[in-house]
């Protein structure tokens, strides 16, 4: 398949909208009690209600129900009062019941948005809808020794409770499309809807892609892009396609409105042969399921316990905390992170130097241990500690810095690890004067200088000072006695 | 209201379903009969009705609603009792090349 050249592809505006599919974080699936549990043994997770066994009743899970609820609120979405689910019907074998059990003409929500950045330019993009839905089973095509013949079916994932979030066509780019994942992830995993695991395929994302000349007011044909279940493929594809269309446009062709597939060994978008007729799904309303009404009580319960969401969290942490943009997002990026930062403030009354300890030492020692936040040996009411021992001066910088890796290694407060090791800050002046004589009496070549004007071996006596303490100087009331020694 | 034979294929095509031609000739009339029922009930007056989708309306929101915990499941044996085809735990069907 040809591509344009990046000069024909400047002469275009791609627009993008994404279809992004949810696993929600419940234990059972959405309309019958199996497990959500991954990884079990082929068709072990499956019961008359998810194998679509003739007779067999779903009933929502109320728990679906509220995390649902609760991306919707995250994502700015209106929760509708009354919803319904639909039949879609198609035949796969996958798909034991004939029909996924989705919403169509009556979403959970609507008329949202979410707030991207890219490139330091924010940008508002419209989440036209947030409907559930249920899952399909798994075919497997190879790695059998007859599948030449056969497929096999798994269907564990039938039932699997499901959110559909669709975006207005708002992205013009694919670093906006990736960014805008990105945001949903975010956000989802922060009010606890999904842990947006995408190698358990929690997180999956179709693009509807089309170009238009610059300027021009009507959308191109659009082509819908399959399979994207990567940051990375998402970003590929959608640049592959914006430069297949373009190509296509430039050679006076026309864009056909079909799915195609996203092959990430090849990096091409396929056309899907698929019958016309496939594409009428015949909804009509789920006669084994009555409307979904979620009144006020209900709506303003799920607000009230809905978490500060990323965005917000961030305004905070560059508002009240006084935080770089870029820390603010670093500290913003999971949960898990947001939360340790907070407790670290809280413990400290330090937001600033707690930042520097949790996005520097902290990090950096994680990141060769190979574990996660969630992991850490040192508590975040240790490291808030540590921090306020060093905001009110019983301990230097320098010996904080000495303490913590043993505060990694064992897990112990920072107090206990002093106390064993001998390690205090000498504040006491009688104390320093001494080791101040004893340096300076043992460096007179320095003090001379010092006495002649040269006040940055000032320095070099601090550093000797320290040394012969083995750290637990005092630096501010020890700048102040070398100097009266010395003068 | 009456369908077209062209109609009934359509839908005979979509449920999968293949007709010979004298049942072709029985949906037409069949399905064209059913439509005629509908037609009646459409001239009930409903202005002041909401559209509902079925009679279970004014149910308690609680009890159309389940907890979330796991409960047991049918397990692989039974899952599988019968598929006409199985093995190593999965159905097994006919090779599925692309879907829609």
């Amino acid at each position: 398949m040809e591509v344009a050249a990046p000069e024909a592809i400047a002469k275009y505006e791609p627009v993008i909208g994404l279809e992004v599919h949810v696993q929600l974080a419940t234990q059972t699936k959405i309309f019958c009690g199996c497990p959500t549990s991954f990884g079990a043994p082929p068709n072990t997770n499956v019961c008359p209600v998810c194998l679509g066994l003739p007779g067999a009743l779903p009933v929502l899970a109320r728990e679906a129900v509220e995390l649902a609820m609760k991306a919707a609120l995250a994502l700015n979405c209106t929760i509708n009062p009354s919803s319904q689910f639909a039949r879609k019907n198609y035949f796969y074998p996958d798909l034991p019941k004939g029909y996924q059990i989705s919403q169509f003409d009556r979403p959970l929500a609507e008329h949202g948005y979410l707030d991207i950045n890219v490139d330091g330019a924010k940008k508002r993009i419209g989440v036209t809808r947030v409907h559930m839905e249920d899952d399909a089973g798994k075919s497997v095509h190879d790695g059998f020794k007859d599948s030449d013949q056969y497929s096999y079916v798994d269907l564990n994932r039938c039932g699997m409770p499901l959110i559909e979030i669709v975006s207005e066509p708002d992205m013009r780019s694919a670093d906006e499309a990736h960014a805008y994942l990105t945001e949903i992830k975010q956000v989802l995993q922060f009010v606890e809807s999904s842990t947006c695991d995408m190698e358990k395929g929690h997180l999956r994302c179709d693009a509807n892609v089309s170009v238009r000349l610059r300027g021009a007011e009507k959308f191109g044909t659009r082509a819908e892009v399959k399979n994207l279940n990567s940051f990375r493929f998402l970003k590929a594809a959608v640049d592959y396609e914006i430069a297949r269309q373009v190509a296509i446009v430039e050679a006076g062709g026309v864009i056909l409105l079909e799915t195609r597939l996203y092959n990430s060994d090849t990096g091409v978008t396929i056309g899907m042969r698929s019958k016309e007729q496939a594409h009428d799904y015949r909804y009509f309303p789920e006669p084994d399921l009555v409307p979904l009404r979620i009144g006020d009580e209900w709506r303003s319960r799920v607000k009230a316990s809905m978490p500060e969401v990323p965005s917000a969290k961030r305004a905070r942490f560059m508002g009240s905390y006084g935080l770089r943009e870029y820390d603010a997002q670093v500290l913003t990026l999971t949960r898990p992170m947001s939360d340790y930062y907070e407790q670290v403030v809280d413990a400290s009354g330090d937001p600033k130097t707690a930042a520097n300890w949790v996005m520097g030492d902290l990090a950096g020692a994680l990141k060769a241990a190979g574990k996660e936040i969630e992991e850490s040996p040192v508590s975040a009411a240790h490291l808030g500690e540590l921090v306020k021992l060093m905001g009110k001066g019983d301990i230097s910088g320098k010996l904080a810095k000495e303490i913590f890796p043993k505060m990694f290694a064992t897990g112990e407060p920072a107090s206990v690890i002093m106390e064993r090791e001998g390690l205090r800050q000498i504040s006491d002046s009688s104390a320093l004067e001494k080791i101040v004589d004893d340096v300076i009496a043992a460096n007179p070549k320095q003090a001379e200088q010092y006495r002649n004007g040269k006040t940055t071996v000032l320095g070099f006596f601090v550093g000797q000072v320290m040394k012969a303490s083995r750290g637990q100087a005092n630096p501010a009331t020890l700048n102040e006695i070398i100097q009266r020694k010395l003068s | 209201m009456s369908l077209t034979e062209k109609e009934v294929r359509y839908v005979a095509d979509l449920a999968n379903l293949k007709l010979n031609p004298d049942e072709l000739e029985r949906m037409v009339a069949d399905l064209g009969e059913i439509l005629g029922h509908m037609d009646r009930l459409g001239e009930i007056n409903t202005d002041d009705v909401a559209p509902m989708a079925q009679v279970l309306y004014e149910a308690d929101i609680s009890s159309t609603l389940r907890a979330d915990v796991p409960r047991e499941t049918l397990g692989n044996q039974a899952a599988l009792a019968n598929a006409p085809l199985s093995g190593s735990g999965y159905f097994k069907v006919p090779l599925v090349i692309e879907r829609s």
